[in-house]
């Protein structure tokens, strides 16, 4: 059959495969540069046709929280907001992690801090990849550069939440979700089954505990070495995630003297603005995390190895660099470029200040 | 009738709800939360729910409610619990959810998710044990901490010049077009038990009859929090706190 090619938004895709993923439940709030997605979904009315629940919630805070009681039931569960709102859910996202919960959270960012602007930006990174709620926590975090990859990491977040217990979430901007863009829409699948959630989530607090002893969800342990047992097993999910899960896709690395670390919509920009080096003959490639947690840590220390330095571009005031300095270990100098406040720069304004950096670059 | 005939189970004229493990709550004693539990879990059994209930148990006393009643539970955030049950029954909307909460947990933090639940219309329960303090943090005032009532941030009383009124909630829920049933009940002497058991049924029933939000609020008392004993407490429950909190339907839609 020949491939259904559309013309969407990035946000409006997140919607199609969310229905066409089977996911179970979606729950939102409106907030720009999002809204899109619950918007779309209520005129697709999914409910008539797969059974998925879709609800517009009072407040984030109650969308996590209606989250987390659907994916404690089993059920595949997500909702998306964008900054101001994510910052609203950390309590719950740090009880979905407590939880071991798989649940599937979808972050459109936008500038901030405060209540910023609605413009595009990269400046949730340090909360996304950090923890961001209360408690030792990570959540796996793919970042989506196409509406394409909005589309596809729907089914991924989920799988790899349901294949850990743990929450993932789609850390997409303003740009990824607003620019429309042509995408292929996953194959349509079913919504799991009563069965098929007693067997694959044998912990689900499914109300039905006939053959079983009940089951309880809670995040609460008083006694201190049964927590820093509740801990330990956290600890080695994410050491299993860090050591099987790691994503990313290299550009021209091969014979690259310096390499951009560039994530979402900006490793595009850097892309163009490699390529226009590349046509002047100058060697410079991109390393794109698609994984921000687990970060792709080896293969940019493998990098440092063979590049004279690294540029770091975000759409934030230097939060990824941290983590690719970490990962340097000093070796080669790195740089950063950023935009912020929703300034996105042009491949232009990106080659310069990589020049300025690396002036032996300009043969 | 001997003494051994009388242990044997034909002869029982009560007993313990299986349904309520065996096991020694972290209640104080003299505090209405053992006797909510018993009757939650004698309601459930009643009704032949014990396999299609899922309960969500609130922060404050009654967090450990899951490990009282055997079903399945969720323990929510604070405040939370209609949220969560709202997510928990949209997705499985044949199950019997209900939520367990405090006054702090309920009518403070939790307030927002507590109205639009009820809005909503959700077809969940609410058990609301307003106690007047919060009990789990040692004593400190509650959104419905009388006017007067000494607590450990209200040390020489509550005043509404400082900390405001006492909020009526089940009042304010009772105007929702969402609630089908909202009851002001308590549970310190038998025929109040009685009337608070018959209550919860209403509720539970009104949830799978899928007629919108019940809630049940049990007017308790919080004896070492209130710093008295628990017959003082029952006293000054009757003395201070129903005159305010006036028990009965506040509405009941309820249809079967």
């Amino acid at each position: 059959m020949k491939e259904e090619v559309k013309l969407m938004k990035g946000n409006e895709a997140i919607a199609h495969a969310a229905v066409r993923y089977g996911c179970d439940g979606y729950f939102g709030y409106p907030i720009t540069p999002q809204s899109e997605v619950l918007e779309t979904l209520e005129a697709l009315m999914p409910w008539e046709t797969t059974g998925m629940v879709v609800l517009q919630a009072e407040s984030e805070v109650a969308s996590i929280n209606m989250v987390y009681g659907g994916a404690s039931t089993g059920k595949a569960v997500m909702t998306s907001s964008s900054s101001p709102g994510i910052s609203l859910m950390q309590e719950g996202m740090s009880y979905i992690a407590a939880g071991e919960l798989p649940a599937l959270v979808v972050n459109v960012m936008r500038g901030g801090p405060g209540l910023g602007t609605i413009q595009p930006s990269q400046s949730d990174y340090f909360q996304a990849t950090k923890g961001g709620g209360h408690g030792d926590y990570h959540y796996i975090v793919l970042a989506p550069s196409t509406v394409q990859e909005m589309a596809d990491f729907v089914a991924l977040g989920f799988d790899l939440a349901f294949k850990y217990r743990t929450p993932a979430m789609l850390l997409a901007d303003g740009i990824v979700g607003q620019m429309m863009e042509k995408v292929v829409l996953p194959e349509p699948r079913p919504r799991r089954t009563a069965e098929e959630i007693a067997r694959q989530c044998p912990w689900a607090v499914t109300g039905n505990p006939s053959d079983r002893k009940p089951n309880v969800l809670t995040t609460l342990e008083l006694e201190s070495d049964k927590m820093e047992v509740n801990n330990r097993r956290l600890q080695a999910t994410y050491r299993q995630i860090e050591q099987n899960e790691v994503r990313y896709q290299e550009y021209f690395t091969d014979d690259a003297e310096v390499v951009f670390v560039a994530f979402g919509s900006i490793a595009r920009i850097c892309l163009k603005a490699i390529e226009d080096a590349r046509g002047q003959g100058i060697k410079v490639g991109l390393l794109r995390p698609i994984t921000l947690w687990p970060f792709p840590t080896e293969e940019i220390s493998r990098l440092a190895n063979r590049v004279k330095g690294m540029m770091v571009v975000e759409l934030n005031a230097g939060q990824m660099i941290e983590d690719v300095k970490l990962a340097v270990e000093g070796r080669v100098p790195v740089y950063h470029y950023g935009r912020m406040g929703g300034v996105i720069p042009n491949p232009q304004e990106v080659f310069d200040a990589t020049l300025s950096h690396f002036p032996f670059l300009k043969k | 009738m001997k003494a051994e005939d009388i242990k044997l189970d034909e002869n029982k004229i009560y007993c313990r709800p299986t349904l309520l493990n065996d096991t020694t709550m972290h209640y104080c004693p003299g505090c209405s939360h053992g006797v909510v539990h018993k009757l939650v879990a004698e309601v459930i059994e009643e009704m032949g729910q014990k396999d299609n209930a899922i309960g969500v148990a609130p922060v404050g006393c009654a967090v450990f409610a899951y490990n009282y009643i055997d079903i399945d539970w969720i323990e929510a955030a604070h405040g939370r619990a209609p949220a969560v049950a709202t997510g928990a029954k949209r997705l499985n909307p044949e199950r019997l959810v209900f939520t367990y909460q405090g006054d702090g947990d309920l009518a403070a933090i939790g307030t927002a998710e507590t109205i639009h639940a009820a809005n909503r219309g959700e077809n969940i329960a609410i058990i609301f044990v307003n106690n007047a303090i919060y009990g789990m943090t040692g004593g400190q005032m509650a959104p419905t901490t009388l006017i007067g009532q000494k607590t450990a941030t209200t040390p020489y009383g509550r005043r509404v010049d400082l900390n405001g009124h006492p909020l009526k909630i089940s009042n304010l829920l009772a105007e929702l077009e969402g609630t089908c049933y909202v009851t002001r009940q308590t549970v310190h002497t038998p025929a109040a038990v009685r009337k608070a058991k018959a209550a919860i049924r209403k509720a539970f029933e009104n949830s799978l009859a899928g007629n919108g939000t019940s809630v049940v609020e049990i007017v308790g008392t919080c004896n070492s929090g209130w710093k008295l004993t628990p017959d003082q407490a029952n006293k000054w429950m009757e003395e201070n706190m129903i005159p305010f909190y006036p028990l009965g339907d506040l509405k009941n839609n309820s249809q079967k």
